[in-house]
C-alpha cells in the first residue's frame, strides 16, 4: 500500500550517496549498582528521506534507547554511549556539543512517545504544549503560537480543535491525547519523525486509526519515519523496510515483503508464528521459548542461540556476522540461507 | 467547586460547634467553686458572690446548667461579643492586641521557610547526591530532631546573649528586627520539611516522562526544570506550607515564651496558667475558625494549581 505510493521530493539535501540518517556500529551501555548491562551492542542501520523503517523487538532489545540516542536524551547516568556513529545528513551527532544537538531536538529531528498521557505535562493546556515549542524555538508570539496550535491539532484530525485548545491531557481520549503528541512533535516541521511504540497504550481500533494518521503525514509533509514497535501487525501496512532487533543488536534487515514472506533469522520467523492466525484452524499458536536474555549477562556467541530451534556448537562458540541475502537484505545467522530457505506458510 | 465549598463551610459551622463545646466544657466543667477560683486565697463576701452569680449564670447547676451557660457564651459569640476574661478586659481587645504580632511573626516564618527551604530543595535535587544535597540532609535531619523547646533557648543564649547579634527577647511592640530571631526558630522546622519535601517532589518530577518529552522538543534545561518540572513539583509544597500557615497563624506558644512575645499564643498560655476561663475558650473559638478557614483555601488552592482534581 504505502511503499507503492508516489512521495515527494526529499525536503532535506541528502549528501550524494549517503542516506538521510545512519546509525552506525552504535555501542551504549548503562552503568548501574547492579553491573553494566550493555544494551545496544552495535547497532546499524539508516533511514532515507521519505521513507518509513520499522525497528521491531521485544521490551528490552534496545530500540527505544537507539532511538533515544540518536534524539540525544539518554538520561546519564546510568547510559553512556561507548562508540559509534549518529550520522544525520553525514555529519556525526555524537561529536557535536549538547547545545548543537538541542538545535536539532524538534527541527530537524522529533520524537513522540508510547504512553501519551505520562509523556504530556499535567498541569499544562495541551495548546499550551504545542505552541510551547512555536514560542520557545521558533520565536512566535503568543496569539501567533495559538493560532498555529489550532491549525496543528486540525492537522491530527482532533474534532473542535480551538475549543479544546484549553483543555488539559487527562480531559482527552487515548487516541485524541496522542494525536496532540503528534501534533506537538510536528510544530517544528521536523525532517525526521521518531514514534516509540505510537499505538502500544490504544485500542485495537484506535491503534489504526494513529497508525493511518502517521502514513498520511508522512507522506503529506515528505517525512522520514521511524517507527519503532513490538506489533508485527502494526508494521505491515505502513513500512518500507524492518529491522529486527535482540539483545541490543540487528537480527535481520528486509523490506517488508520479503520479510514477512521469508524470514532469514530464527528470532523474526518465532515472532512471525507466534501470530495468531485465522485461516489456520486448530492449530496451537506457537511461541519462543525462553526470555530475552539479561543485558548484564548476554550469551556468547549468538545471544539467541538457547532459544533457537537451529542452534548448533557454531552459534555458542562464535558471534554471527550479517549475512548479505540479496536485496538489501540481512540476517545476523549462521543458518540464514537455511531459515530463509525452510519457509513460513 | 461552588458547592465543593458550601459543603465544607457547612461542616465548619459543626466543626466549630463541636470544638467550642468540648473546650468550654474542658475549662468550666471540673471547676470546684468557679467564684472563689476567681478572688483567689481572699475572702468572698455573700453580696459579692450573689452579684458573681447573677453575672456569670451560675445560679443553674448540674449538665442543664452548664448548658443554659454554654448557649448564652455561644450566643454572645454569633454576634461578636468574645466576652470578658477574668482579669476585666474585653477578649476582643486582647485579641486585637496580639494577633498582628503573631501574623508578623508567621509571615516572617514563612519567608524564612519559603526563601531557604524550597530553593535548598531544589538545588539539592537538582544536584542529586553531591555534597550540598548530602549537607542539607545532615543538617535537616538535625533540625527535625531537636523540639523547639530546645532549640528556641539555644539560639536566643547564643545569637540573643553570647553574642548579642538579635535582641534577645521581643517586648510589648516588638519590631521586625526582635522578631527575626523567634521566626527563624519558628520557621526552622518547616523549614526543614519544605526542603525535604521539595527534594523529594522535584527528585520525582525530573524523573517523569513529560520532561523527557520536554528534552525532546529541544527546550533549554533552565526551562524544563524552571517551568515543567518546577509547577510540578510545588503542587505538594504549595498545600504544605497553606496547612503550616495555618498552623504558625495560631500563636506559636513556645517560641512567643521563650522570646517574651506578646502574641496569641503567649496570651494563651497565660490564660491557662492563671485557669481564665473565659480568655481561653474565646482565643481557641477564634483558632478554631482561623484554622477551618485556612484549611478550606489549601484544598481550594490545591484543585487550581492540579487541574487534575476538581471537587464535586
Amino acid at each position: 500500500m504505502t511503499q507503492n505510493a508516489v512521495r515527494p521530493t526529499p525536503a532535506s539535501p541528502t549528501p550524494p550517496g549517503g542516506h538521510l540518517l545512519e546509525v552506525r556500529d552504535l555501542h551504549v551501555e548503562f552503568r548501574t549498582r547492579e553491573g553494566v548491562a550493555r544494551v545496544i551492542n552495535g547497532v546499524t542501520y539508516h533511514l532515507d528521506a521519505g521513507e518509513t523503517l520499522a525497528v521491531l523487538g521485544e521490551s528490552g532489545s534496545g530500540k527505544s534507547v537507539t532511538a533515544q540516542a540518536i534524539m540525544g536524551i539518554l538520561d546519564t547516568p546510568p547510559a553512556h554511549v561507548r562508540g559509534g556513529q549518529i550520522l544525520y545528513q553525514g555529519r556525526d551527532l555524537l561529536t557535536r556539543s549538547e547545545e548543537e544537538r538541542r538545535q536539532v531536538r524538534g527541527t530537524e529531528i522529533a520524537m513522540i512517545f508510547q504512553d501519551a498521557l505520562s509523556a504530556l505535562n499535567p498541569v499544562f493546556p495541551v495548546g499550551w504544549q504545542i505552541g510551547e515549542s512555536l514560542r520557545e524555538r521558533a520565536g512566535l508570539s503568543r496569539a501567533d503560537a495559538r493560532r498555529r496550535a489550532v491549525e496543528l491539532m486540525d492537522l491530527v484530525r482532533i474534532p473542535a480543535a480551538a475549543k479544546r485548545l484549553g483543555d488539559y491531557p487527562h480531559q482527552f481520549s487515548g487516541g485524541m491525547r496522542q494525536r496532540v503528541m503528534i501534533a506537538m512533535a510536528l510544530a517544528l516541521d521536523p525532517t525526521v519523525l521518531i514514534a516509540d511504540e505510537p499505538t502500544t497504550a490504544l485500542d485495537v481500533t484506535v491503534q489504526a486509526q494513529i497508525m493511518d494518521l502517521l502514513a498520511d503525514l508522512r507522506r503529506d509533509l515528505g517525512m522520514a519515519l521511524i517507527l519503532i514497535t513490538h506489533d508485527l501487525g502494526v508494521v505491515a501496512g505502513v513500512a518500507d523496510r524492518i529491522a529486527v532487533m535482540y539483545a541490543g543488536r540487528i537480527v535481520e534487515h528486509a523490506d517488508v515483503r520479503s520479510l514477512y514472506r521469508a524470514p532469514a533469522h530464527p528470532y523474526t520467523k518465532g515472532l512471525l508464528e507466534s501470530i495468531p492466525r485465522l485461516d489456520v484452524r486448530g492449530q496451537a499458536l506457537s511461541t519462543i521459548r525462553g526470555l530475552p536474555p539479561n543485558l548484564m549477562r548476554i550469551p556468547s556467541g549468538c545471544p539467541f542461540h538457547p532459544r533457537c530451534p537451529y542452534a548448533q556448537q557454531v552459534c555458542v562458540d562464535e558471534v554471527p556476522h550479517d549475512l548479505v541475502l540479496g536485496d538489501g537484505r540481512t540476517s545476523a545467522c549462521h543458518f540464514a540461507q537455511e531459515v530463509h530457505d525452510d519457509r513460513v506458510d | 467547586m461552588f458547592r465543593f465549598i458550601l459543603r465544607r463551610l457547612l461542616q465548619m459551622v459543626l466543626a466549630f460547634f463541636g470544638t467550642t463545646l468540648i473546650v468550654y466544657a474542658l475549662m468550666f466543667a471540673g471547676q470546684g467553686d468557679p467564684i472563689q477560683a476567681l478572688a483567689g486565697e481572699r475572702p468572698v463576701t455573700a453580696a459579692q458572690r450573689a452579684y458573681l452569680t447573677e453575672k456569670y449564670h451560675l445560679d443553674a447547676t448540674g449538665v442543664g446548667g452548664f448548658f443554659y451557660r454554654y448557649v448564652t457564651y455561644l450566643g454572645g459569640l454569633v454576634r461578636g461579643d468574645l466576652g470578658q476574661s477574668l482579669t476585666g478586659r474585653q477578649i476582643s481587645d486582647i485579641l486585637a492586641a496580639a494577633w498582628p504580632v503573631t501574623v508578623k511573626l508567621a509571615l516572617i516564618a514563612l519567608a524564612v521557610t519559603v526563601l531557604f527551604g524550597v530553593t535548598a530543595g531544589v538545588l539539592a535535587a537538582i544536584r542529586r547526591a553531591g555534597v550540598f544535597d548530602h549537607a542539607t540532609l545532615v543538617l535537616t535531619l538535625l533540625v527535625l530532631g531537636i523540639p523547639t523547646i530546645v532549640l528556641a533557648p539555644l539560639a536566643q543564649y547564643f545569637l540573643g546573649v553570647r553574642w548579642p547579634i538579635f535582641p534577645p527577647t521581643a517586648g510589648a511592640e516588638p519590631s521586625f528586627w526582635a522578631l527575626l530571631l523567634p521566626g527563624i526558630v519558628l520557621g526552622s522546622l518547616s523549614l526543614a520539611t519544605a526542603l525535604r519535601l521539595t527534594r523529594t517532589s522535584v527528585t520525582e518530577n525530573l524523573r517523569a516522562d513529560y520532561v523527557r518529552t520536554a528534552r525532546a522538543k529541544g527546550l533549554v534545561r533552565r526551562r524544563i526544570v524552571g517551568v515543567h518540572v518546577l509547577r510540578n513539583s510545588l503542587i505538594p509544597v504549595v498545600t504544605f506550607l497553606g496547612v503550616e500557615l495555618g498552623n504558625l497563624m495560631s500563636g506559636a506558644i513556645i517560641t512567643e515564651g521563650v522570646f517574651n512575645i506578646p502574641g496569641v499564643g503567649f496570651n494563651l498560655f497565660r490564660g491557662i496558667r492563671t485557669e481564665d476561663g473565659p480568655l481561653v475558650v474565646g482565643i481557641v473559638s477564634v483558632l478554631v475558625v482561623v484554622y477551618l478557614l485556612s484549611n478550606l483555601a489549601v484544598d481550594v488552592l490545591y484543585a487550581v494549581l492540579d487541574p487534575r482534581i476538581r471537587y464535586e
